[in-house]
């Protein structure tokens, strides 16, 4: 009986998946149980559904069971030793646990079912790496390499023997104000290999009187190339295995030789480029200072950097064939580097070198600088691996903030994981909610705005309109008035006319009195 | 050298290298990393049972991966399509490379076999969804490529053409998957039965504008041409064998019958050299990139679209696919944005021509009132004028006949006063 102690979680694992297949036999860890199991599942298998995300790879499982009917420890030892056959242990409850393993299902089964098979004869996969090489080389290769140091400090003449040509370069002026980045493309070709080689100058860095901006546009270029690539990637059509990658693959940050240590402005700068690029600290014109002084310079950076966080590049040392080299690359770091374009005779051969009144400063020559390791690194042997680490670490962290920024997750809060679709249709659900608020709130506002002034209206129509009674109310008034005085003045001249017929009367009669009595 | 054209991107200038740099050590940098990462390669094998799919397998990659102890899927009996993988790890020549093969029992062999394709586009298709879902996570770890990178479809060899599960099936899978069609148990056919028997099936899969797998042109004319004969020789007839047998002193695999020995390596015999060399020693590698750059993406892309435009109809959607659904949704917003300040300004404009009108009104009601109030006003002056100047003339008659009252009223004062003295002076008399 197999004991729990012998059991790898792993397989405890792979045993509660293939019980899950067996619905009969979850929970149940008696012998007589396993033996069913043994006849069940041969027909166990081919009663799961065709299809679940993750229960298919368990398919392979059902051959082993057979011979497990002899003593458990020692097949389940053998099962191991073959590479992770299935095997049944004791079976525990599972679905609990099976449910919460969710998206890293595959990785454990796969990690479980595979079988290592010896072949019996050549089949021919290991031309498998010239292949993809052959593509590669068919595709060509893309490097960026980014230069930051002072104005003058040999970045162009670096980048010149570097690469044994002549990039077109006008010196900068030490009046910019301020720092930009100049990028330049060429294509050079070597045997039969096609490379894309970006180099990008950052002129006018540490010429201003104030510096504390400078690295803000280096930040910026970065992320730039970093974003542009995350659009490209998020594009519904999509085209990434011909984009023209930008990215930056290596910093090469020049050192001034003082021989005294960093500048606060050299420290600055790399802390806020350590998360972004890969950086490999360059002394430049290294002919400036003398053996032992360089020595203790660069233990003096080292330590500041160390001491400061600065998380340079380290040269790979898990592949066994170059981790020797690199190891031993990596304690000369920050590289001592002299470049030159001019030829110097140097006893019968012609070199690059820079010629002193004191002697010649052979670029090639170990003894003098670290050119020749500074070429062997950055180009021979770990370009590749530059590459890489651009797209699997420094890109990744961008894409990750980037991301988390606009909101995605990969889980909800009740720790399911989100599935590309439902993240989209939420975030869409979302935004068309969004554009419906706006639209009510602008219609709202509207609205708003037109009762006020229609209540303005209102109440002007309103002043109008009891003006204008009250105007009517006045003439009204005045008419009464003229009338009241007309029907007076009438009343007058009615009354005097009565008078006056009344005397006229009056005077009639008289007057025949008065003849009356004349005659008489 | 071969000049590269001046593209989109601005200033890529030629330069020639005046010694030697290094880079030229790249590839070797790639080959070694590659070989550190090792290789994934996911085979699907499709057809009838008793095609001979497994004992293909196992010649194909010369290893039991079939055997006693790990029985195929022919060894079971299925009632309903199944889709099954295996995943071994082989080495060779210190290459690791972690094969899967997916089996799929059951197809074809039931008596309805609609829709037996399902299980399979299935399974293909939550590959690739479980590799958008890995791609599209916020903490990418590894990605592992499950994807199935190749299908071999195995005909069985009637020698007179497809059948219409045949073409149904790779017709429905051709844009999901790299097909590659495979006479099975060639040994039936006679090389002159075989030759027709490719033919008509090309015939047949030109005509039904089925995409098989297509072995890319390469810059090499030597690769060319082997290339040409490859095609030249589709459908690849082949015979697989788990068994050993010596012909000539040679140890071969093959299938021994009473009138001589069908030997599987044999380029004479059947093509199965040919496949072997095409899916593994020269294009597993395009293989896997034909199925990264064109079948996966095909699938994103429909699965983003149909995410963004869910409910927009076609027409409008094919201008938005160069975007990713963020940046789309970005301009919608934009457009929405802009609709509405248009809308905002309509409405102002509207609203603003209704509230001169009104005021319009407003004034001219004033003005109206003022002018009738005028009116009335001169009116009633001239009313009043009129009553005055009536009074006026009324005073005036009246004081004059007052006047004349008053010299009546002496005249007769008088008259009476003379009678009154004539009385006094009558009686004298």
């Amino acid at each position: 009986m197999v004991t729990h102690g012998c059991l790898p979680v792993s397989l405890h694992v792979l045993a509660c998946n293939v019980s899950s297949g067996i619905p009969e036999l979850s929970g149940s860890s008696s012998d007589v149980a396993m033996l069913k199991s043994v006849e069940l599942n041969k027909e166990g298998v081919s009663h799961r559904n065709p299809l679940s995300a993750a229960a298919s790879p368990l398919a392979a499982c059902s051959s082993p069971l057979p011979a497990l009917l002899g003593p458990h420890s020692v097949h389940t030892s053998t099962a191991l030793s073959s590479g992770g056959g299935c095997s049944l242990g004791p079976l525990p409850q599972t679905t609990a646990h099976r449910s919460a393993m969710a998206a890293t299902d595959v990785d454990v089964f796969s990690n479980e079912e595979k079988r290592s098979l010896s072949l019996g004869g050549h089949v021919g996969f290991d031309s498998l790496p010239d292949q993809l090489v052959s593509k590669s080389v068919t595709q060509g290769f893309c490097f960026n390499i980014l230069c930051v140091g002072e104005t003058g400090i040999g970045k162009s003449t670096l980048m010149n023997t570097l690469f044994n040509t002549m990039f077109e370069n006008e010196e900068a002026s030490h009046y910019q104000n301020g720092v930009y980045l100049r990028p330049r493309t060429y294509d050079l070709q070597e045997s039969n290999v096609h490379l894309k080689l970006t180099i990008v100058d950052t002129v006018g860095f540490g010429d201003q009187i104030n510096k504390e901006d400078s690295y803000k546009p280096i930040v910026d270029y970065i992320d730039t190339q970093f974003e542009n690539y995350l659009q490209e990637e998020l594009k519904i059509k999509r085209s990434l295995f011909n984009y023209h990658d930008t990215r930056i693959h290596i910093c090469l940050y020049f050192i001034a030789p003082t021989g005294h240590s960093l500048k606060s402005l050299d420290l600055v700068t790399m802390k806020k480029l350590d998360s972004k690029v890969n950086i490999i600290p360059i002394i430049a014109k290294a002919d400036t200072i003398s053996k032992s002084e360089l020595h203790k310079f660069k233990i003096k950076i080292m330590s500041e950097l160390v001491s400061n966080g600065v998380q340079i590049y380290q040269f790979p040392t898990d592949d066994e064939t170059v981790s020797e080299i690199n190891a031993s690359m990596n304690a000369h770091l920050p590289f001592a580097v002299v470049g030159s374009v001019e030829e110097v005779k140097v006893g019968n051969k012609t070199v690059r070198a820079r010629q002193y009144p004191w002697g010649v400063v052979q670029v090639e020559n170990e003894s003098h600088c670290d050119f020749v390791k500074l070429r062997e690194m950055l180009i021979r042997v770990n370009m590749e691996d530059l590459r890489e680490q651009t797209h699997a670490r420094h890109y990744e962290l961008y894409r990750r903030c980037k991301l988390e920024e606009m909101g995605f997750k990969d889980t909800d809060p009740d720790s399911q994981p989100f599935s590309l679709q439902e993240t989209y249709e939420a975030k869409r659900k979302e935004f068309l909610g969004d554009l419906q608020r706006k639209e009510e709130e602008m219609r709202q506002m509207f609205v708003n705005k037109v009762k006020e002034t229609e209540a303005e209206l209102k109440e002007k129509e309103r002043e109008l309109h009891d003006k204008f009674e009250q105007l009517k109310r006045m003439h009204q008034e005045e008419k009464r008035k003229v009338e009241e005085k007309r029907r007076d003045l009438e009343e007058e001249m009615n009354a005097f006319n009565r008078k006056k017929v009344a005397t006229e009367t009056l005077s009639l009669s008289q007057p025949l009195k008065k003849d009356k009595d004349k005659k008489n | 050298m071969i000049e590269r054209p001046e593209t989109a991107v601005p200033s890529i200038a030629q330069r020639n290298l005046e010694g030697y740099v290094g880079f030229a050590n790249l590839p070797n940098q790639v080959y070694r990393k590659s070989v550190k990462r090792g290789f994934e390669f996911t085979l699907m094998v499709v057809g009838e049972s008793g095609l001979g799919k497994s004992t293909l397998i196992n010649s194909l990659f010369l290893t039991d991966l079939y055997s006693k102890d790990y029985p195929g899927p022919s060894q079971r009996i299925k009632k309903t399509v199944q889709v099954e993988q295996s995943k071994v790890l082989i080495k060779e020549g210190g290459v690791q490379l972690t094969l899967t093969i997916v089996d799929t029992p059951g197809f074809g062999d039931a008596v309805d076999n609609s829709n037996c394709w399902q299980p399979v586009i299935n399974y293909i298709d939550s590959k690739c969804e479980d590799f958008l879902n890995a791609e599209s996570r916020v903490n990418r770890r590894s990605m592992p490529d499950n994807r199935v990178h190749c299908c071999l479809y195995f005909i069985a060899p009637s020698g007179h053409g497809l059948k219409p599960l045949d073409i149904e099936f790779m017709k429905r899978l051709h844009d999901k998957v790299n097909v590659i069609p495979l006479i099975a148990k060639a040994d039936t056919l006679t090389p002159e039965e075989c030759q027709l028997f490719k033919k008509q099936i090309m015939k047949e899969i030109q005509e039904h504008k089925i995409k098989i797998y297509e072995f890319p042109d390469t810059e090499d004319d030597e690769d060319n041409k082997l290339i040409r004969k490859i095609k030249e020789k589709m459908p690849l007839a082949v015979v697989g064998s788990n068994v050993v047998i010596e012909v000539n002193g040679k140890k071969v695999r093959g299938r021994q019958y009473p009138w001589g020995v069908a030997e599987v390596e044999n380029g004479e015999h059947c093509d199965f050299t040919v496949l072997r060399n095409m899916l593994i020693r020269t294009h597993m590698q395009n293989l896997k990139d034909v199925t990264n750059n064109v079948h996966y993406e095909n699938y994103r892309s429909k699965k983003l679209a149909a995410v963004t435009c869910n409910g927009v109809d076609n027409s409008k959607a094919k201008g938005q696919l160069t975007k990713s659904p963020l940046a789309q949704m970005e301009e919608e917003r934009r457009d929405h944005v802009m609709k509405m300040k248009k809308m905002e300004a309509e409405m102002e404009q509207v609203f603003e021509m209704k509230v001169k009108e009104k005021r319009q009104k407003l004034k001219d009601s004033e003005a109206e009132l003022e002018r009738r109030h005028e009116q009335m006003k001169r009116n009633l002056e001239a009313q009043y004028k009129e009553l005055e100047e009536k009074r006026r003339v009324f005073e005036a008659e009246k004081v004059n006949w007052e006047a004349q009252q008053k010299i009546l009223e002496q005249q007769k004062l008088d008259a009476s006063k003379t009678m009154e003295k004539n009385k006094k002076k009558g009686k004298i008399f």
